[in-house]
């Protein structure tokens, strides 16, 4: 299929002989794979035509470099615009504003946010801070014993919730209490919800302004598919999200849901989960997404130097 | 509360100025199904028949029925579910991280019981933190027998156990309950197999059903899951979650038209439920 994309670019730009420049005609050709290649990689249909059209209007008419062939400079060009859209600076997590600092997870069931909420108390650790994670999962069985739990493994204290609490209570006395459990950053682990229920999405917004947590990221399952933009969209206009953490990179997701979200929200991918286990948070690199959504890692690589 | 653009609605537009299938309309079509995760390889090999058949389509409603007998056709083609033939009947149930296994098992095990079954579950994810607990509390919501060891115990020897317990109590269904992992790691995948083989020794012929459970909101990847899973472990039968979202699933035609694997339910929310039998005309008809 499309590992190798650059084998079918190679074969219809074969013709093209030499270093002449990209024609309409034979760029046309190459982008019809292009295509191809995000849309199996799951970017949104949408996106795409407009990422299509974005890198045509680039490519006509460019001189083919000396060191490339035409199928490597469209290439060069895709991938250019893929890191573009996903986000050329580094994001750290946003920590202003009073103490204790509040960063709230969301995102739909089974994203990966309780895991999250334990890397990331990891991470903030690791950075001189002293998180204390907060259960406002008063719905799925055992939400609350599962971040319990990641925080007695981590030695992390974890505010003592029950079911039978209001989420907005519960982060409410966690701000209260957090000053005399030592730590001064909220990790808020909010239920798994579906966009379209407005009564949870409410639930989230009141949490929001009884917290006014200085970073609130979505927590994103890589392997989505093209329902990503509507899940980021809903999310984003009722929250405005502060960023995005892409989860379960460690498996062959080609990861196209990634420039759906970035192209409907326009929030930074703050870090990937590559694994279930608390250590597996990385950061987000931008040109390596695209060389993953593309299926072409190492070609890419070669490419960049040129 | 589907607030999406329907298939229904596009073709009509697709149709709007003209009677003919051009270059627009079909490109519409692509949109629909490209958008509802049916995914490249199964939109074009859709959109070949179409054109193959292009003289007898002239509006929006002859190119829907036409797509839908395309589609019915990959589902009438899976294989059939195998009968209850022996007690206890046992099913394992696997799938990627956080797809609804665990879920789905209470609201299998409340079916079940509905249908005046003993069942009795068995806790085989013994790695993440508190899946026993939430397995605990589902079955006692079905009123379900369960069967766990200790955290970071061996999932076979759960699986084991509870299968042992299953024959002595002479339990209807045993449901095992397994660790979510990705199909990509090779040595977790072998301890699904370890686990699976280590039910056949309890009980020859059991597993009698191995279903994967898929995540409807979930791309192109789902393919790669049921591939491997098949592979690796043999699946009998597939369970879609979350069609309760604005998420169609679309991508399970071509899962169904690659490996012949039968639907057996759907998953349409969080409670014990919210569980239905796929049925393909209706879920035909969502997609649309
Ligand atoms: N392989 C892998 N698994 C992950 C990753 N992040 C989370 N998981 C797994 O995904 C599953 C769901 O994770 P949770 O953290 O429970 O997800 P959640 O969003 O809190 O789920 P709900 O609270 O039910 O909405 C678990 O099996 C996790 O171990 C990741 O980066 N890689
Ligand atoms: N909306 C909706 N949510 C569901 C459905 N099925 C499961 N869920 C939710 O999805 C999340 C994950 O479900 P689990 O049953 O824990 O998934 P799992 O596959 O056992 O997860 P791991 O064991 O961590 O791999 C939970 O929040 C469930 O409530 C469904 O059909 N619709
Ligand atoms: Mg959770
Ligand atoms: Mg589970």
């Amino acid at each position: 299929m499309f590992d190798n994309l650059s084998d079918k670019l190679n074969s219809v730009f074969k013709k093209l002989k030499g270093h002449g420049k990209l024609s309409e005609k034979n760029i046309d050709e190459g982008l019809r794979e292009v295509r191809m290649a995000l849309l199996e990689a799951d970017a949104h249909y949408r996106v795409v035509k407009q990422l299509i059209a974005d890198i045509r209007a680039r490519a006509i008419g460019q001189e083919v470099l000396e060191s490339l062939t035409p199928a490597q400079q469209v290439i060069k060009i895709v991938n250019e615009e893929l890191t573009a859209l996903m986000g050329s600076e580094k994001e750290a997590l946003n920590l202003s504003g009073a103490m204790p600092q509040a960063v709230m997870l969301v995102g739909l069931q089974g994203s990966g946010k309780t895991t999250t909420a334990g890397k990331l108390a990891v991470h903030l650790r690791k950075n001189g801070k002293k998180p204390y994670l907060v259960p406002l999962d008063v719905y799925r069985p055992a939400a609350i014993d599962q971040l319990k739990k990641l925080g007695e493994q981590l030695s992390v204290p974890v505010f003592d919730s029950s079911p039978e609490m209001d989420p907005v209570e519960i982060a409410q006395k966690a701000r209260q209490k957090a000053p005399s459990e030592g730590c001064d950053t909220l990790v808020l682990d909010t239920a798994g919800r579906l966009h379209v229920d407005s009564e949870l999405m409410n639930e989230l917004s009141r949490i929001q302004k009884a917290i006014e947590p200085s970073d609130v990221l979505l927590i994103a399952d890589a392997m989505t598919g093209q329902d990503a933009v509507n899940m980021a969209e809903s999310f984003d206009q009722a929250l405005d999200l502060g960023g995005i953490v892409l989860t379960k990179m460690d498996g062959d997701a080609r990861g196209g849901a990634a420039l759906s979200i970035k192209a409907v929200t326009g929030k930074p991918v703050k870090f990937i989960g590559v694994g279930e286990k608390t250590n597996a948070l990385e950061e987000f690199h931008p040109d390596r997404m695209a060389s993953r959504i593309l299926g072409m890692g190492d070609m890419l690589s070669f490419i960049e130097k040129a | 509360g589907k607030t999406r653009k329907s298939l229904a609605g596009r073709l009509e537009q697709a149709f709007a100025d003209k009677n003919v299938l051009d270059r627009q309309n079909m490109e519409e079509i692509e949109e629909a199904l490209i958008t509802a995760d049916v995914g490249m390889d199964t939109t074009m090999k859709l959109i070949g028949r179409i054109e193959a058949n292009a003289a007898q389509i002239s509006g929006p409603e002859q190119l829907r029925t036409f797509l839908k007998q395309e589609m019915r056709k990959v589902f009438e083609n899976v294989a059939q579910p195998a009968p209850v033939a022996e007690t206890p009947h046992v099913v394992m149930v696997v799938g990627v991280n956080g797809v609804g296994k665990t879920t789905t098992i209470g609201k299998l095990a409340f079916q079940y019981r509905c249908q005046g079954a003993g069942v009795l579950i068995g806790a085989a994810d013994t790695f993440r933190a508190a899946a026993v607990e939430q397995l605990t509390i589902w079955a006692q919501r079905a009123d379900a027998a369960i069967v766990a060891h200790r955290e970071n115990t061996d999932p076979a020897a759960v699986a084991f156990d509870t299968v042992e317990a299953g024959i002595s109590r002479s339990i209807d269904r045993v449901i095992i309950d397994t660790a979510g992992r990705l199909h990509t790691k090779v040595n977790l995948m072998e301890q699904l197999k370890k686990i699976k083989r280590s039910i056949g020794k309890k009980l020859p012929g059991a597993p009698h059903e191995v279903l994967l459970v898929l995540d409807a909101t979930t791309g192109q990847n789902a393919l790669a899951q049921a591939k491997m899973f098949h592979e690796g472990i043999g699946v009998t039968g597939l369970i879609l979650t979350k069609l309760d979202g604005t998420a169609r699933g679309g991508i399970v035609v071509g899962i169904c038209d690659a490996m012949k694997l039968p639907i057996h339910y759907i998953g349409v929310g969080e409670a014990m439920e919210d569980l239905q039998p796929f049925d393909h005309e209706a879920f035909i008809d969502a997609l649309f």
